[in-house]
Parts: C-alpha cells; structure tokens; sequence
C-alpha cells in the first residue's frame, strides 16, 4: 500500500498536519470519529450489533450452540471469535478464506473478550467434560474505512451484551429447552483502543488513509476496572517504551468513554 | 503423559520451579550458520525450546505479483513441529502461527533495509522443534541472527524476550507452565541500535503501573539476549577469518 502514489503525496500531507497536531478530517489527536451503536440488528442471532465509526461499519452476530468442551477445561464454555473481511467492504479483500488481516483481527477481538474473563463461561457448562455452550462470534466487516480492530471489539462487546440464552434443564443428560430467555452472564468489558505512529505522534483512531501512510499501530485492550488485558502492535515501524506507556494511559482513558456507549448505567 | 500442575509457581523465596529467580533469563545456547542450504541460518536452545531459523534470498518473488516496486518482500513464516508440543500438532498452519507469522514479520522487517532489494523477497522460516513457552520470542532472536547469517544488509538485530506476572509476582521469561498457569504474558521484541519496540502483545491482567514495569522488565531481557547476539556472530566471523589465514 505505501509504495502507491497517491498514497505517498498524502502521507507527506498527513504527517505534516499530525506533527501540528491536526489530522485531515478536522479531528484532534486523540478524537475518535463519530460512533453510532444499533444492537438487535440480526434477527435469527442469538445477540448482534451493528457499529459505524465514521465511514468504518462492522455487522457482529453471535449464535449459540451445544458442543464439547476444551479438554483442559471441561467445566467451562467455549467462546469462539472469527472475522470475514467480505470482498463488499474494500476493494482490497478479496474473497476466500481468512487471509492474516483477518485472522489478526478476530485474535485481537477474541483476546481482548477472553482475558478479561468478559463472558462468565463457567456458567455456560451443561455437563463437565461433555457438554457446553459454545458463543460462536462472528465479525463481518461491511465497509472498511480503517480502524477495523476498535469498531469489531465494540460490536463484539455490544453484541455480547445483546445476547439471548434460552431457559433449558437437563433432564438425564438431555437439554430440555423451556419457554424464555436469560441474557448471556457477562462480568467485564474490554474496550479496545488503537493508535498509529504517524512523524513519531501517536493518534487514535486512524482512518484508512492514516492506515495506508502509519509506520505502525498499537491495540491496547482495557477491562472495566482499567487493567490491560490485551495489546498487540502491528504494522513494519517500531514503538520507543514511552510511546509504549503513553498509548497504555490514553486508552484507559478512552475506553472509559466508548464504555459508556455500549453498557448501559 | 501430561505432567500434573505444580501447587506453586514461585516459591516464597521468589524461586521459580526451574530454581531461576524473577528476573533471570532461561540458560541460552545460540549458533549460526547450521544449515548447509540456506543462504543464512540459526539455531536457538532458550530453555526447553529448540528453534531452527532459515533465510532464502533475496531472490526473484514467488508469487510475481506480490514484488514490491521498491522494496523486497520480507515473509518470515513461523511453524511449530507436530512434535514439537504435548499433544500431536497438525502439520497445517493454524491461525495462531498465522498470526505469529504476521506479528514476527512486522518485528523483523523494521531491522531489514528491504529497500536495498527491489521487487525480491526474503523468505526466513522458522520450526519450532521443542516448544516450551516463549516460542516467539526465541523465533524473532533466531530469525534474525539468520537474516544477519545471511549477510542481508540490516539496521542490526532484533532481540526478544517475554515478561509477565505469576502468582502475583513480575517475571521474566516465562516458560509454558508460568504462562498458563499465570495471570499475564507480554512479548516484547526490542532493537538495541534504535531503542525501539518492534513487537509487542500481550494477554492477561496487568494495572497500567504493573505494564510498565513489565515493558521495562522486557526490554532489559531483550539486552542481555542482545549481548548473547552479538557475541555468537562475532565468534563466527573470527573463525571464518582463521579459517581464511590458514
């Protein structure tokens, strides 16, 4: 992408403004674009939720299913994270299966949820060793305008909190399902917040043009009670330890902010 | 055949179950140059973990239409041995060692002048032969240092090292048992000649105060396996330079 030319008249442009703390769509350093939050968007998922970050717009379902559990944790559900980049969102992805961009993106999602114990999953076990609840989380990508990893973990995060669990009891080992539904038993929320090192200047979420000029970006994932639970840094550039550290207070900051959009009270 | 969990991870004399204290490194042995084919290559022994690194190129790009105008094309491919692990590994790539791949290419390619190469690309391929926690970072060590083998111009050479927190306390270098048996995991690839981060992740709990500290514990690990580097290299070349008196 760097090497277009387009792409290199602007980066001139951008990392001018950046370093004069201005960015080409007006907003400051640390602004996130507008967001926009529906939930309940899919009707045959069992939860769902549609997230708009500026132009950036992602679709997460989640369903549920009865599976057997990991053999190192019997007692405990099984959560499962995948992310489509479908060819409609950029002409950029192509169709096929998951390439890196997209396994990345759906590992970062599924951490940032699992390290911070999001999910009560020891409640979602039917039978040790035999049968739990699987949450199948489905992130699908419908127009990519950067920023893909902070607009998929708030759709996760907001879908999560939207799903619905029937009522059920076991009798002799079979589920019997019962009229009603329970929400998902959630105990955290992480809130992913990412920054690209533009001129040596971190900004939060970058935009698809500030994506293609960055040297590199970092994800810091925090949990409700501001403790990291997942990073991960990405791109061919390089981060000093104090940009590092500062991206870490910035996006407990942040995230405290863009928590309040999805949990509500 | 699995090993029962141990009750205790450290000891109250900050002992770790491998008789290390908190902040030392696993015992390392590094080579260079162990491949015959290979136009570079490296083994690593960090610990438990055996890792083999080999570098093809720079050459002609397979497939074409992945040449970069002005910049080779650097792919490291990180792969674990089926054997390698307790349970039998499926040979096929899994998406935990294509996101590796990924992250350990964008550890490496800020060390690499690709520009120096136009429309080639450099293949560095990694086995993990014996994992025992830390597999990436001891990959990215080795990696490098066959890059360097290979004689691939570089900005110098990218170490790695992980640190995290077990049993309450801040550790470095955790090995498998302390990583799943602790709260959290930080992988941190450092380049000494730009004081720069190269790869960092991490997963678990940590407060912000305990983050830092555990990138500053990272990056001192990172220095002395930097040490470790530059020694190995150096001690090649004076034997190539015997070899060529002789």
């Amino acid at each position: 992408m760097k090497s277009s030319i387009m792409v290199r008249v602007k980066q001139k442009q951008i990392a001018q403004l950046v370093s004069l703390g201005k960015r080409l769509d007006g907003r400051g350093l640390t602004d996130y674009r507008e967001i926009q939050l529906e939930v309940g968007v899919a009707g045959r998922a069992e939860g769902s939720a549609r997230v708009r970050l500026g132009k950036t717009e992602v679709m997460v379902g989640t369903k549920i299913e009865i599976g057997e559990p990991f053999p190192d944790v019997p007692d405990q559900g099984v959560l499962t994270v995948n992310a489509e980049l479908v060819p409609l969102a950029s002409p950029t992805f192509e169709p096929g299966p998951p390439d890196e961009n997209s396994i990345e993106l759906a590992r970062v999602v599924d951490r940032g949820i699992r390290e911070s114990k999001a999910i009560a999953l020891e409640e979602l076990c039917v039978e040790p060793g035999k049968k739990v609840f699987i949450i199948f989380v489905d992130v699908y990508v419908l127009n990519h305008d950067g920023n893909l990893i902070d607009a998929s973990a708030l759709a996760a995060l907001a879908a999560l909190l939207n799903t619905k669990m029937f009522k059920y009891e076991v009798k002799e080992g079979e589920i019997k399902v019962k009229p009603g539904y329970i929400p998902l038993p959630m105990k955290n929320y992480p809130i992913a917040v990412t920054f690209a090192k533009i001129n040596d200047k971190l900004i939060v979420d970058p935009w698809l043009e500030e994506e293609q000029v960055m040297d590199a970006r970092i994800t810091i994932t925090t949990d409700k009670d501001g403790k990291v639970c997942a990073a991960q840094k990405g791109g061919y550039g390089c981060f000093t330890t104090q940009q590092v550290l500062e991206a870490a207070k910035i996006a407990k900051e942040k995230a405290e902010e863009l928590r309040k959009l999805v949990v509500k009270g | 055949m699995s090993q029962k969990k141990p009750e205790k991870l450290v000891d109250e004399n900050d002992v770790r179950l491998d008789s290390r204290g908190l902040n030392k490194l696993r015992p390392i042995k590094i080579e260079v140059g162990v491949l015959g084919n290979a136009d570079g290559s490296a083994y690593i022994e960090q610990g438990k973990n055996k890792i083999l690194a080999a570098v093809y190129g720079p050459k002609e790009a397979h497939p074409k239409h992945l040449a970069i105008p002005d910049r080779a094309l650097l792919r490291c491919r990180y792969h674990m041995a089926p054997f390698s692990v307790e349970e039998r590994k499926s040979p096929a790539p899994s998406r935990r060692e294509v996101e590796l791949s990924k992250v350990i290419t964008e550890a490496i390619e800020p060390a690499v002048l690709v520009e120096y190469y136009p429309r080639t690309s450099i293949d560095t391929f990694i086995e993990v032969l014996q994992a025992d926690g830390g597999t990436r970072c001891a990959a990215i060590t080795v990696a490098s240092l066959a890059l360097a083998d290979a004689g691939i111009p570089m900005r110098g050479l990218v170490a790695a090292c992980a640190a995290g927190k077990v049993e309450g306390r801040l550790l470095l270098d955790l090995t498998d048992v302390e990583d799943k048996g602790g709260e959290a995991d930080l992988p941190l690839a450092w380049m000494p000649n730009l004081n720069a981060i190269t790869l960092l992740q991490m997963d678990g709990s940590l407060t912000i105060d305990e983050f830092e500290q555990v990138v500053n514990m990272a990056v001192e690990g990172c220095k002395q396996i930097y040490e470790l580097q530059k020694e190995v290299l150096k001690a090649k070349y004076v034997t190539v330079k015997e070899e060529v008196e002789e």
